[in-house]
């Protein structure tokens, strides 16, 4: 039982979070392409999408998850939404300034506007995604530590 | 390309760098060392220019993403700006060149120079932007990294350390952030020449009074002023000596002195009680943090206390008002860098080859480190105010301000201090680097090609700091920075005038 | 006003229990009452009375919103709150490794 236990939650639970999961995940990317034309963005889709990959974690235990998302796909990917956000702000050099929203804007309310605003939403919702989870998993992993000295 | 696209290229560079570097660190050794130095050259190179390009150009202001100032986010390029970019760039490039060895000890060498380069962005952010609220922004990015390096080594005293360092910052930086609201809440603007200006139209406010001393507590908190001192000399001796170095030469000045200097003279503008307040606190960070110094055996802390006691020195100076302090002040900032740095590369230099930071324990060293022992020599006769060094002059401008404002108590402690910081480090040279060798320090080294080169460039830089001084010099470099801070909220006009021309 | 001085009671709050408890994830929980209210104060601030959200829209009018931009820099000081805060617990967790407590008077090796 106990070892049971230990890998995670009962079989209700992970059942209910492989039906869910997905569409955590689909809400979160919804949100963030949406980030420009209704509340949310990068931010907020971001930490949804980091949720769903805790609320796997919380279901079926840290080894099997670690198993599926090592987690230095985490930095990896967080380090690479923080450089996508820096090039697309110095692509605005194109133009002429830093930061410079140098794609056509489009027409208001609709999906494809507003120039880099939607791809910033993308890289940033990567580095808050991959570093809300890193986060977590290195507090998670620093508690397995003092378990096993004691 | 512009002179003017030169100003955000001190946040791109970094940046670029500390990710790049977490992205890439583990495919060869000497890649974090690469992206580390060159990402500090650049800078290096860059801060350079910007004093050309000062000279040629004056003040210069970016507004990122062409957004219509000032409503979007300024960046600005001033006499000020240039010199402590100078100033910050260099030392963390001679700190970069060290680490190169010096870090060999610890294992994840790649994640220091990410911390570093993230530091780096937080203290240039802080220093080009125009902005208050990204002011804040950078200032916590700096803040954020420099507790994660000194909890670097995660010792049990590290972490102590690092945990006072982070829970007293962090409430210095919630005073930072109550103030900004409440300057948000009077005037309406962020930029910070906006609200100069906005603040002089609505005249003196009790709530402006509150806001100063909001400031004062929380960038004093940053910048170690005496009653807000008690996380320095626990910080600073825990992280990697490299980081000492940093936290020690440029973070607090560029975190604290520079941000207060900013905030009170160009933003709030300065008045008399103002001035006495910070005279006040920083005669008595000078006195109380000599005093404590002179008690320490650990090297580092013993430092670390004369770290407290010279920024006092530089707030004295500053807060002094008159053109000749404000000169003196901003030149004992450069000074303090150049030498402070020095002395923490030495005393990581001497626990790098003998393994030990108490003094009792030393011995003899000037026989087997020589190049350590002279470059420390150098800096301790720079820090206690020896002639020919570059201490002296910025400690004798400063006294001879304060005599002509007519403080001649402040004038009186400047002068103990400076005695007394004479008399500590006499200890230092004769218990560490003079007298019988002791044993077990029979078999220890010279350290290693990297770190003896930063030590020596920045002992030279010590030796001929007094240059600057000469007129032609000074005027494209302290002259420049003197003026800024001297020309109070008259700053404003000159910026938003450069924000009316390139619209 | 009275919002404003509820505000920096809870403010006071924080503060207080950073200085009087003893605990490290007491400690750390009164910076976070604290920063929030400083958060709160900020938003507070860009109140305007029967103002609306201020999300642009294509029906509604744009008159009498409350102001965005305190909006938007609270966010951005939450995402630094959380930055410093994990940082905090990490280190609060490592020193109850080495230390084993989180009792504050247990732990000082260091004296400032």
């Amino acid at each position: 039982m106990i070892q049971e236990k230990h890998k995670g939650m009962s079989l209700i639970v992970k059942t209910i979070t492989r039906l869910t999961v997905g569409f955590i995940i689909l809400y979160g990317i919804y949100i963030i392409s949406h980030g420009h034309v209704s509340p949310g963005g990068g931010f907020a889709g971001g930490v949804i999408i980091a949720l769903s990959f805790i609320h796997l974690m919380l279901a079926y235990g840290k080894e099997e998850t670690l198993k599926r998302l090592p987690h230095n796909a985490a930095s990896i990917l967080e380090s690479i939404g923080a450089l996508l956000f820096l090039m697309i702000a110095v692509l605005g050099f194109t133009g002429g300034s830093f930061f410079l929203n140098f794609i056509p804007k489009g027409e208001p309310f609709r999906l494809f506007s507003a120039g880099i605003i939607p791809l910033c939403n993308v890289a940033i919702s990567f580095k808050v995604s991959a570093g809300l989870f890193a986060i977590f998993v290195a507090l998670v992993l620093l508690k397995l530590d003092t378990e096993k000295k004691e | 390309m512009q002179a003017v696209n030169i100003i955000p290229m001190f946040v791109i560079v970094p940046l670029a760098g500390a990710f790049l570097n977490s992205l890439v660190e583990k495919k060869a050794k000497w890649v974090p060392d690469a992206i580390g130095n060159l990402s500090a050259f650049i800078l290096f190179f860059f801060s350079v220019l910007a004093v050309q390009v000062v000279r040629t150009h004056g003040t210069l202001v970016y507004s990122v993403g062409a957004w219509k100032l000032p409503l979007g986010i300024a960046m600005v390029l001033d006499g000020l700006t240039a010199f402590m970019l100078v100033t910050v760039n260099f030392i963390a490039f001679m700190i970069a060149l060290y680490s190169i060895n010096y870090m060999e000890r610890f294992t994840a060498k790649g994640k220091f120079y990410t911390l570093f380069l993230l530091m780096l962005t937080g203290m240039n952010g802080v220093i080009v932007t125009g902005d208050i609220f990204n002011l804040f922004v950078f200032l916590e990015i700096a803040s954020v990294a420099s507790y994660a390096l000194v909890a670097f080594g995660t010792e049990k005293h590290e972490l102590e350390a690092a945990f006072k360092y982070a829970v007293m910052s962090t409430v210095g930086s919630m005073f930072v952030l109550l103030g900004i609201v409440l300057l948000y809440g009077l005037t309406s603007t962020l930029n910070m020449a906006d609200m100069a200006n906005m603040l002089a139209q609505k005249g003196a406010a009790n709530l402006v009074l509150m806001v100063s001393v909001l400031f004062i507590m929380g960038l004093g908190l940053k910048a170690a002023l005496v009653p807000f001192h008690a996380w320095l000399p626990d910080a600073h001796p825990s992280a990697p000596a490299p980081i000492s170095a940093m936290l020690s030469g440029i973070l607090i000045k560029s975190l604290g002195v520079y941000a207060m200097v900013r905030i009170f003279y160009n933003v709030i503008g300065m008045t008399a009680e103002l001035s006495s307040i910070i005279m006040f606190l920083g005669t008595l960070s000078m006195v109380v943090g000599v005093f404590l110094a002179i008690g320490q055996w650990d090297l580092k802390r013993l430092l670390a206390y004369h770290s407290i006691s010279q920024i006092g020195y530089v707030f004295l100076g500053i807060g002094l008002g008159t053109p000749l302090g404000i000169l003196g002040g901003i030149f004992h900032l450069f000074n303090h860098s150049v030498f402070k740095s020095l002395l923490f590369l030495n005393s990581g230099a001497i626990e790098y080859s003998a393994g030990t930071r108490d003094l009792q324990k030393m011995g003899g060293l000037m026989s087997k480190m020589p190049v350590t022992g002279s470059t420390n020599l150098i800096a301790s006769m720079s820090i206690a105010g020896i002639p020919p060094f570059n201490g002296f002059w910025s400690k004798l401008i400063i006294i001879i301000a304060a005599v002509q404002a007519q403080r001649f108590g402040y004038a009186f402690w400047a002068v103990v201090a400076s005695v007394l910081t004479l008399a500590s480090f006499m200890k230092v040279m004769k218990y560490a680097y003079f007298g019988r060798l002791k044993e077990g320090l029979m078999s220890i080294k010279e350290v290693p090609f990297f770190m003896k080169l930063s030590m020596v460039v920045l002992s030279v830089v010590c030796l001929i700091g007094g240059m600057l001084l000469i007129p032609s010099l000074r005027d494209i470099f302290l002259n420049r920075a003197s003026d800024v801070i001297a020309l109070g909220v008259n700053y404003a006009a000159i910026v938003l005038k450069e924000v009316s021309l390139s619209w | 006003m009275t919002l404003y001085l509820l505000c920096l009671l809870l403010f006071c709050l924080g503060i207080y229990c950073v200085l009087r408890k003893r605990n490290i994830i007491k400690i750390i929980v009164g910076l976070i009452i604290s920063e929030y209210a400083v958060n709160l104060f900020f938003i507070l601030i860009g109140y305007r009375m029967q103002g609306r959200s201020p999300i642009f829209d294509q029906k509604a009018d744009i008159l009498n919103m409350v102001d965005p931009l305190p909006q938007a820099l609270v966010l951005t000081s939450i995402v630094i709150g959380v930055a410093s805060m994990a940082l905090l617990i990490a280190i609060a967790m490592r020193i109850y490794e080495k230390y084993g407590t989180f009792d504050i008077t247990q732990i000082k090796e260091l004296r400032g």
